[in-house]
């Protein structure tokens, strides 16, 4: 297990739900996928998930599939309501300027240290 | 009038005791599932998930169920005018219907291949239109059933058991 705290200043991450701690969220694995459909069959609880998708079902399908922590890549910043709902889920939200490539192999990186 | 099964083997009698002589309900719930409105769709799943866990289903189950649920939640959405998700729930198991109003689907075995999607472009902005719903409903139910004909309503329904009965 890594701890989310560990990732956000190697993916410049911004944190959109401040009321959620990444101090005491631990992840296991990740999933990358824009399709919502392909994230609820493929996606694991206890990973996170690396898309661009922003709409508010993006919380939905997080919550659903077990997923703790959704990174919005290329600087994808969500709206006031999907940041309420998430925070309401408890699903932490992070953008990251970086493309979904980068994003995904430091997290790859981080995992397999 | 196109009909499908899917039953896990070793749940067949069980599964065929429960649609021959279903047992009164602990608890039943109806979620109305507009047409295009993808912040109403889910809503059901949601409020089930949340019940269930209060009741203590464990959560590689309630999973399970939120992902089928959602998934046929979001097609109703996306795909039909509308329609009605209802949710009984026993001891031992949880069955969910959705009843939309149409359009129907003519070819429910094509409909259930991975990747077949006649998803418009509205759906797909929204993430969705894979074709994996479908696919995804059916590896997480226990028994599934779809009912449909091209220009009437569809009906599916899934159970999900709690623990192996
Ligand atoms: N309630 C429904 N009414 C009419 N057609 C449906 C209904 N549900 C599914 N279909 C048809 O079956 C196809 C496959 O459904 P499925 O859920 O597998 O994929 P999708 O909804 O297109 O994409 P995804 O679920 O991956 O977002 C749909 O594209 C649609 O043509
Ligand atoms: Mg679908």
């Amino acid at each position: 297990m890594t701890k989310l705290q560990t990732l956000i200043p190697l993916i410049q991450a911004t944190n959109h739900t401040p009321g959620l701690d990444p101090g005491k969220v631990e992840f296991s694995g990740a999933y990358v996928s824009d399709l919502l459909s392909d994230v609820m069959g493929s996606a694991s609880s206890g990973q996170v998930w690396v898309t661009i998708m922003r709409h508010l079902n993006v919380v939905a399908v997080a919550s659903m599939t077990g997923i703790t922590a959704i990174i919005f890549a290329k600087g994808v910043v969500p709206d006031a309501d999907v940041i309420e709902k998430a925070t309401e889920e408890g699903i932490l939200l992070l953008s990251s300027p970086m493309e979904t490539f980068n994003v995904s192999g430091i997290i790859y990186q981080t995992l397999n240290d | 009038m196109g009909e499908y099964w899917n039953i896990k083997p070793e749940l067949e009698d069980s599964v065929k005791q429960h649609f021959s002589a279903p047992p009164e309900a602990e608890v039943e719930l109806e979620f109305e599932v507009p047409e295009k409105d993808f912040n109403t769709a889910g809503r059901g799943s949601s409020e089930v998930k949340d019940l269930l866990k209060r009741l203590g289903v464990d959560s590689e189950t309630l999973r399970r169920i939120a992902v089928a649920s959602y998934e046929a939640e979001i097609n109703l959405a996306a795909h039909s005018k509308g329609g009605v998700m209802s949710c009984m729930i026993y001891d031992d198991l949880i069955h969910l219907r959705f009843l939309d109003k149409g359009p129907g689907i003519e070819d429910i075995t094509q409909a259930m291949i991975p990747g077949y999607s006649t998803a418009d472009e509205l759906v797909r902005e929204f993430g969705f239109g894979a074709g994996l719903g479908l696919p995804n409903i059916q590896k997480n139910s226990d028994a599934l059933h779809i009912q449909s004909a091209k220009g009437s309503s569809t009906l599916l329904e899934l159970l999900i058991f709690f623990s192996a009965p």
